[in-house]
This record gives C-alpha cells, structure tokens and sequence, in this order.
C-alpha cells in the first residue's frame, strides 16, 4: 500500500486540498496511519508530475492550491484496486531477519528472543483490541483496519509458538550432551534432567 | 485502589511422587483485583488448568497460599472451601459441564439452591443471570437442544449467578466458532468491567487472550512472561 494510492482514492470524487486529503486518510484508517501534512504534499508533488493529479483551481488561504485527479490518475487506482497485493511487495519481514540471525550467531538466547517477542507482540494485540472495543460504533472502513492488524499480530504470535516448537525439538538433547541442554537456560525440564544425571 | 480478590503466592502442585512426580506449578505468584481480566497462556502441558483448578478450590496445592476474597484456601476445611466455592466462585469449562436432565434456570440456580436457598429466590436469580448474558428466553430449554455458543452462555449464567467475586474460565471458548468465542470474551469483559468481578481466563487463542488486562505466560509450571497491565484512565485519576 501507497500513500499514493490512498490519495488518489480520496480525490476520485472531487478536487481537495492537502489538509483536507490528509484529515481524510488518517478518518478513513482511524489514525492508525498517522500522515504529516509535508508527506501528503511531497506525495501529491510527486503525483503531479507523474500526470495522475494536477492542480486544480483555488486556494486553500495559505498558499496552497487544490488537487484534482486526471484520467490517468483514475486508471491507476483501478488497476491497483483490481490487482491483490503480493507478499513480496511487502517490505522485508525485520523480525523474521532477526530470529534468522540471532540463531546463526553464537551466544543469543534465541528462546528469550522468542519470549520477549511474544509478549511485545502480545501487548499491541491487546492494545489493538481495546481500540476495537471502543470504536465498537465507529465507521467500518476503521474497524476494517483494526481488524487487519489483530490478524496480523495474531499470525505473528502463532507463528512464533512454532519457531518455538521446532527449535526444541531441534535442542533435544541426545545422551552426553549434557552441557548444550543446559545452555538453553529457558528449557527448564531438559535442565533438571540434565542435573539429575 | 482496586482490592485483590484472589491471590496465589509461592503456589506448588505436584502430582504423583518419587520417579514420576510431575511438578505442575512450581512456584507460581499472582494476583488478580477486583474488576481485572487476567489471560493465563502458555503450551499444552504448562500447568494452567493446575492453576485454575488451584485457584478454584477443586484442587489441593502442595504448597503455596490461594487466598480468595481474604480467605486462605488452604488452610479452610473442605466443606469452608466447598462453601466458598458455591457463593463465591465461578468455574466455566470448556466443555460446559451443564446437567442435561436439568433446564438452563435449573442449572443455574443449582448452585444457590445447593447452598440452602429457597427455589423460587434461585429461579429469581437464575433468570437475572440468563438475562444478563442476553438469553432469557431460553430459560426453560434444556441443554441438548441448544447450539454450543447458547450453552456456553448458560455456563457463564452459572458461574456469575449470585453474588460471586472470582470467574474462573478454562478455555471456555474452546468449543466455539472464532466470532461465538469473540462474543463469550465480550461478556467476560463486561462481568468484570461493570460488576468488579475478578476474572481469570485459560485461552489457547492469543485473539481471545487479548481481551485481558494482563496476559501471564506459563511455561512448565514457571510464569515467565507477562504483558500489560494497559494504563487505563481511572487508574491514572486513581495516582491523584
Ligand atoms: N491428576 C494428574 N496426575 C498426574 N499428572 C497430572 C495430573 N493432572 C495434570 N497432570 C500433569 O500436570 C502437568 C500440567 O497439566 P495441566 O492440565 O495443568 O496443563 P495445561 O497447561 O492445562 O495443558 P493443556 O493446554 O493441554 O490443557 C502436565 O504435565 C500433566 O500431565
Ligand atoms: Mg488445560
């Protein structure tokens, strides 16, 4: 997603200026997408001179003049409407690096990783669901939105009990092997057997 | 200042001795106050059903202290806890654990009627309960002939009925569609919320977790994780 296709969606109907395309955006995504008016018009620059927007007559009192979209600005929000978006326009998964690399190098406590994650995680979740239940009566398109983010951060803790999963039995530790059990501090069980010997 | 309605301090459970004793809980803390939803999470076999049954007074710890609304759990005889149980404490299980030849204002007054309450007082109660988790209509239907989300409501009306201070709740939404659990977490919420009822909640389902509080992390008997308390704005005015 582009703040540039969120602006062209919100000019399809009619000429606006840049502070009101912006109060638009974020009413639209609840304010889960905080926008800075030198964003909005640095984007609309931008759209300008691509030829999707173009400055249409008015003056928004500080100088500023209004935007309108053209017919190229209309095709292109129809074939981003039309067109799903793809995982890999996604940008790159930052946490997914970081577990990556806190196994390939030496000396992390990739459980604690896990653990810690899981909460942080845990927490927006639940910050995600107050925020669902207070807006229970606010517009859909918000709702939408909320809910998209509490998918997603639930994916991301289930995703994480896996990692966790498949890194224990990976730990498993075979007879005489002792010392590696008892540097995955975590695994408390696999501790005590480990002592117990 | 909200007061602490249970608190578990130091609490052990081991089942079982010698070569196949299995430490359950080993030491775990907490306390939950008045009108807080606390989520308890963690991987199959972590001690959280130990901890509710605990909690609850269906299990006897092997060391610790479960105090429930000022009395200690452990140190009341059986029938003090079975008292305590009955008046004070809700249980809701996955499984509903409703009685089938018994409607669902039977089932719920049961519990009131069992403590020495006369029936037609229970069926007051038992009706307000069904009303408040919005099923008043189905006071007269027994349990095999309604959906899982009906009898899990039924459940709750039995774990709230009366004047009760602790839900506890293991995976009650177990059983349930994604958006029926979303709508059981919702009247938990609004037990605690508006009642000042303390509530604990075993969930497998972060989503559902994510309703609490505060969320506690078990993982072999040990807490070792927790998110929240989220600031909420009478508990900022509480600081003036
Ligand atoms: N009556 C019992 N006798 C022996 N061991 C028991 C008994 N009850 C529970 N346990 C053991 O205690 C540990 C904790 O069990 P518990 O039922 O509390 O786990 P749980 O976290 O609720 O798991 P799940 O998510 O699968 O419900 C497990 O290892 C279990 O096998
Ligand atoms: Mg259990």
């Amino acid at each position: 997603m582009s703040i540039k296709h969120g602006l062209l969606a919100l000019l399809r109907a009619e000429a606006k200026y840049g502070y009101q395309l912006r109060a638009e955006f974020e009413a639209a995504t609840g304010s889960t997408w905080p926008l800075n008016i030198g964003q909005v018009y640095t984007t609309l620059t931008r759209l300008e001179r691509d030829g999707l927007v173009e400055a249409a007559t008015g003056d928004g009192g500080d100088g500023r003049s209004m935007y309108e979209i053209t017919d190229a600005g209309r095709a292109e929000l129809v074939s981003w409407f039309e067109t799903p978006v793809t995982r890999e326009a996604r940008p790159r998964d930052e946490l997914a690096i970081k577990l990556a690399l806190a196994l390939a190098v030496p000396g992390v406590d990739v459980a604690a990783v896990v653990q810690r994650q899981r909460m942080a995680t845990m927490q927006s979740l639940q910050e995600l669901t107050r925020l669902k239940r207070v807006s229970a009566d606010g517009g859909i398109s918000w709702l939408l939105v909320i809910e998209s983010m509490i998918f997603a951060a639930e994916a991301e803790i289930r995703w994480l009990d896996h990692c966790e999963a498949m890194l224990s039995r990976q730990h498993k530790p075979k007879p005489g092997q002792q010392k590696a059990a008892q540097q995955i501090r975590s695994d408390r069980h696999q501790t005590d057997a480990g002592a117990k010997r | 200042m909200t007061t602490t309605i249970l608190d578990i301090r130091n609490l052990t459970r081991v089942h079982g001795s010698g070569e196949q004793a299995v430490h359950a809980l080993r030491g775990v803390d907490l306390s939950v106050g008045s009108g807080e939803l606390v989520a308890v999470m963690g991987p199959s076999g972590s001690g959280k059903s130990t901890l509710l049954t605990c909690a609850g007074g269906l299990d006897q710890p092997s060391g610790g202290e479960v105090i429930v609304d000022g009395n200690d759990l452990t140190t009341l005889s059986r029938n003090a806890v079975a008292a305590l149980r009955r008046r004070r404490i809700g249980y809701v299980f996955q499984d509903f654990n409703l009685i089938p030849a018994l409607t669902a204002a039977e089932n719920v007054s049961l519990p009131l009627e069992l403590d020495g309450m006369r029936a037609r007082a229970a069926r007051k109660y038992a009706e307000a309960a069904l009303g408040e988790v919005a099923i008043p209509e189905l006071a007269d239907r027994f349990p095999d002939d309604m959906s899982g989300g009906q009898r899990q409501r039924v459940a709750i009306a039995r774990a709230i009925v009366g004047e009760r201070r602790l839900l506890l709740a293991d995976e009650p939404t177990g059983a349930l569609d994604s958006d029926t659990g979303e709508a059981v977490l919702q009247l938990l919420r609004d037990r605690c919320d508006q009642h000042g009822i303390a509530g604990v909640l075993v969930t497998h389902d972060a989503r559902h977790a994510a309703w609490a509080d505060r969320v506690v992390y078990l993982r072999d008997g040990v807490l070792v994780g927790q998110s929240g308390p989220l600031p909420e704005a009478d508990v900022l005015l509480e600081t003036h």
